[in-house]
């Protein structure tokens, strides 16, 4: 009746998983309580969960990132933790079956429900207002990928109560992700979360690439486009290409241990180095798509603050897509050590070195940039100059784990560890942050606090360097990565200090928490009426803040590069567009729709059936998925007309704002 | 694209070209969407492909594609499927000048050759399965059923998918919601058939051998 699921699958004998699903039921059924008494659900229903417009699917996307931050970095604090302690006779907190639970769900979850939703969210967010429109190609499908990878996360979840997650790594390389070495669910939780959040990814990105190449604003050809549009059209193009590939892997690996198919076990013929393969020609394109948005976001942050259009903005669209294309040309750097041979391994080599160029004539756009300009050191500035120091040491290390006679040193080491926390942190987290201080008054109509915002961003910075560097010194030393225990006791204080660095980053996440409490709680003062709190130069500044859900009443036209910027200029010397229309139309607007609610939801039946074994309830979700499907096929209106009186009263409310 | 670079910097006056002419039609966006989708599910095609190629010679000391494939039936499901190409093709003129009985028919044809198609292709697995070539037999046939199988359950949604559609201009007519997805239908049961011609080549042509 209810397959593989017993009593016995709720880990009542491991005190710190229960503790630790203790408070997060006791957290997630204290905000559930709190929504039911204070009778919030009706307006969370009418205007969050059922919502199709870009922006607030965006703001969710970035809140489910932040969400899954805390989560992911209680794993990332265990295990600093352990590796503090566990040194000689000691053998720390931790036991090695729970230790490589917690190094893969960091992985998994650090990658795929904070670092991918976070650039979603923001590109979500910031790329149909900068394109000059008033939605995304399809919105009802937005919403059912934003539902699909919280549906995702919360599978991942669940294995903290229910079972246990994978203990295999975030990649999960056969034969030891197969049945016969991982006879438990918690392989079985880690590709069916990554699978449904992985559908929801390549609709986002279908999504997004349709709007940004069919739906752009009059006059807003391609080299007119925000730099951040380019980098999200890049970074969903690959979306496109590598993501499938990854579910086909999945795929396959479901099979062996659903069905006792032999793609990659031990014997029958299967090939183990496939899966390796098929997962790195997913997951090298997988990081410059979570860099690529960072670095579009950037882009926008040093043109904003020093007050000068960004340098060599055609240098920086060719070098987008060059790191587009060359993404796909490298993933065997990713196991040089797995016997390619000598010939092979040079010519991935090279190519990974390649990359560098690229990513180095960006930097120096962003440097010139910055150049002679009037910079401003705003809270989104001190992340960007923050990310490019720190970037490129990481691109510094990453060229020389390219040269495969010091891969074969270093790999599997905590050197590589050092290497790409290097880059993510410094890269893709310090982008989201830039992106979050700087589109957040946008948003909400109020800007964010600047002095928590750099006390958080000093914290990380200093909590990074503490963090990490250490490990580069003992990844030198031979230290592999994933030790629940070493025997070498001069390795302690490097990992000491390591762990103090952790708690330093944990004190750049509180300020980020104290920064938005604060910030909520002064927000009267900090209100931005102008719609332009930055002296912005793209178009979306030129709407009230927060903008209206139709974002602009008529479509702008756009005159060239820096399309705000201009107007601003035209509208200074008197000439240009008028402030205000003569009189306000009507405007189409898509309807909400609980679709991709809904769809989550049978999405977690099935996708919990399916991890248990519990075959009837797999026939229940996948008949319900349909069954929404269904109903939303046979809707007669996908469109409501707001009235032109109420878009008047809206901009007579809100007299910010240059496009009204 | 030349034209595009020219009037970012022209500035006021210079015609706009076609990437500046404002948000495509619904109609546009939706099959140029539909389509963005399809190349991306021909990619994860191209994944399970590879690893058939990879895989095709680890046959496990069972039996490999000259023992198990028969040509005559798969040249039949081949015919099958790219006449119902042709016949969706029908369908979709039908649909373009709003003849129901037409559409019907058209779509009727296409049902019952893609659902022979499908007949043949578990008959054909059947009797593999029975003369003891399972995909647990060897890392060979696990790629082989997959491949195939994948396409398969492709044609089988397809055929829900006509059903459902069917069923839409039976009770709605030919709404613009309703054009919209036939014409992403047809596109999707033509890739059906791009797909399928790589599957014949490389599985049964070469693996006949």
């Amino acid at each position: 009746m209810l397959g593989k699921l017993s009593w016995s699958a709720i880990p009542t004998h491991e005190p710190i998983d229960m503790i630790a699903s203790g408070l997060m039921i006791l957290s997630i059924g204290g905000i559930l309580i709190g929504i039911t008494v204070k009778g919030h659900w009706p307006y969370l229903w009418r205007e969050w969960l059922t919502s199709v417009d870009h922006k607030r699917i965006g703001v969710m996307y970035c809140l489910l990132a932040m969400v899954m931050l805390l989560r992911g970095f209680t794993d990332a604090i265990m295990m600093r933790a352990q590796q503090a302690f566990a040194a000689g006779g000691a053998q720390g907190y931790l036991p090695p079956e729970h230790y490589d639970q917690v190094f893969s769900a960091h992985g998994t979850i650090m990658i795929f429900f904070v670092a991918m939703p976070f650039i979603v969210g923001l590109m979500n967010f910031a790329v149909p207002l900068q394109l000059g429109v008033r939605d995304v190609a399809f919105p009802t499908l937005n919403s059912v990928s934003l539902w699909l990878a919280a549906s995702g996360a919360l599978l991942v979840n669940i294995s903290l109560v229910i079972g246990n997650f994978a203990r295999t790594g975030w990649f999960a390389y056969p034969p030891l992700s197969e049945l016969r070495f991982s006879p438990d669910v918690g392989v079985d939780y880690y590709l069916w979360a990554l699978q449904i959040s992985g559908v929801g990814t390549l609709l986002g990105g279908v999504n997004l690439v349709t709007t940004i190449l069919k739906l752009r604003a009059p006059g807003m050809s391609y080299m007119r486009m925000p730099m951040f549009c380019w980098t999200a059209l890049a970074s969903n193009l690959l979306i496109i290409a590598a993501f499938p590939v990854l579910t086909a892997a999945f795929a396959m690996l479901l099979l062996d241990r659903y069905l006792g198919f032999h793609f990659f076990t031990v014997g029958h013929g299967g090939n183990m180095m496939m899966y390796v393969d098929l997962f790195w020609v997913w997951g090298h394109p997988e990081v410059y798509i979570l860099i690529l948005p960072p670095f579009g976001v950037f882009s926008e942050v040093v043109a904003t603050f020093s007050g000068k259009p960004l340098f060599g903005y055609r240098s920086m669209v060719a070098a987008t897509l060059a790191i587009c294309i060359l993404s796909f040309m490298v993933w065997l750097h990713h196991f040089f050590t797995m016997g390619a041979g000598a010939d092979v391994n040079s010519v991935f080599g090279i190519i990974s070195m390649i990359i560098a160029v690229p990513t180095g004539v960006k930097i120096f756009n962003w440097l010139f940039t910055m150049y002679r300009g009037r910079l401003r050191l705003t809270v989104p500035t001190l992340w960007t100059i923050g990310f490019m120091i720190t970037f490129a040491i990481g691109g510094a290390t990453g060229v020389l784990l390219a040269i495969p006679p010091i891969d074969f040193i270093v790999h599997d080491t905590v050197f590589l560890v050092a290497h790409f926390h290097n880059v993510i942190i410094a890269g893709v987290l310090f982008g989201a942050f830039a992106g979050y201080n700087y589109w957040f008054p946008k948003a909400f109509g109020f800007t964010l606090d600047e002095g928590w915002g750099k006390a958080s961003f000093w914290c990380w910075l200093i909590g990074f360097y503490l963090a990490f560097m250490p490990l580069y010194w003992l990844g030198l030393e031979g230290m592999p990565r994933r030790m629940q225990h070493y025997q070498d006791l001069g390795w302690q204080p490097w990992l000491q200090v390591a762990a103090v660095g952790a708690l330093v980053i944990l004190c750049g996440i509180a300020c980020i928490i104290i920064q938005l409490v604060v910030s909520i709680r002064t927000r009267d003062r900090r209100r931005d009426t102008t719609g332009d709190p930055w002296n912005g130069r793209t178009l979306e500044w030129a709407t009230p803040s927060p903008p209206p859900m139709w974002n602009f009443p008529s479509l702008p036209q756009v005159e060239g590069e820096d399309a705000f910027w201009h107007m601003k200029q035209l509208a200074r010397e008197g000439e240009g567009q008028p402030a205000q229309p003569a009189a306000y139309g009507p405007i189409e607007m898509p309807k909400n729709s609980p679709t991709g609610f809904i769809t989550a939801f049978f999405a977690v039946v099935t996708g919990f059936a399916l991890i248990w074994h519990i075959w009837w309830m797999v026939g229940l979700g996948l008949a319900g998925a349909f069954a929404t499907t269904l109903v939303f096929a046979w809707r007669d209106v996908a469109e409501m007309e707001i009235p032109a009186e109420q878009v008047a009263s809206f901009y007579e409310a809100h007299p910010a704002g240059l496009l009204r | 694209m030349t034209t595009a670079l020219t009037i970012s910097h022209g500035g006021h006056g210079v015609p706009p070209g076609p990437s500046m002419d404002g948000p495509a039609p619904k109609r546009i966006v939706v099959s140029y969407g539909f389509w963005i989708f399809l190349l991306s599910d021909i990619v994860m095609f191209s994944a399970i492909f590879a690893t058939y190629s990879v895989l095709v010679q680890a046959t496990a000391g069972g039996p490999g594609g000259a023992q198990l494939f028969h040509l005559s039936t798969v040249a039949v499901e081949t015919a099958c499927l790219l006449l119902s190409t042709f016949t969706c093709g029908l369908m979709s003129l039908a649909v373009n000048i709003g003849h129901r009985a037409a559409t019907y028919l058209g779509g009727a044809i296409t049902f019952l050759l893609g659902a022979a198609f499908l007949t043949l292709e578990i008959r054909e697995f059947a009797a593999m399965i029975a003369e003891g070539a399972t995909p647990e037999r060897s890392a060979f046939l696990s790629g082989f059923f997959t491949l195939v199988g994948c396409h398969g359950l492709h044609v089988t949604i397809g055929l829900i998918w006509l059903t459902v559609m069917m069923a839409q201009v039976a009770t709605k007519g030919f709404t613009a919601f309703v054009h919209r997805r036939l014409l992403c239908f047809s596109l999707f049961w033509h890739a059906l058939d791009i797909i399928w011609v790589a599957l014949f080549s490389i599985v049964y042509l070469m693996g006949a051998r």
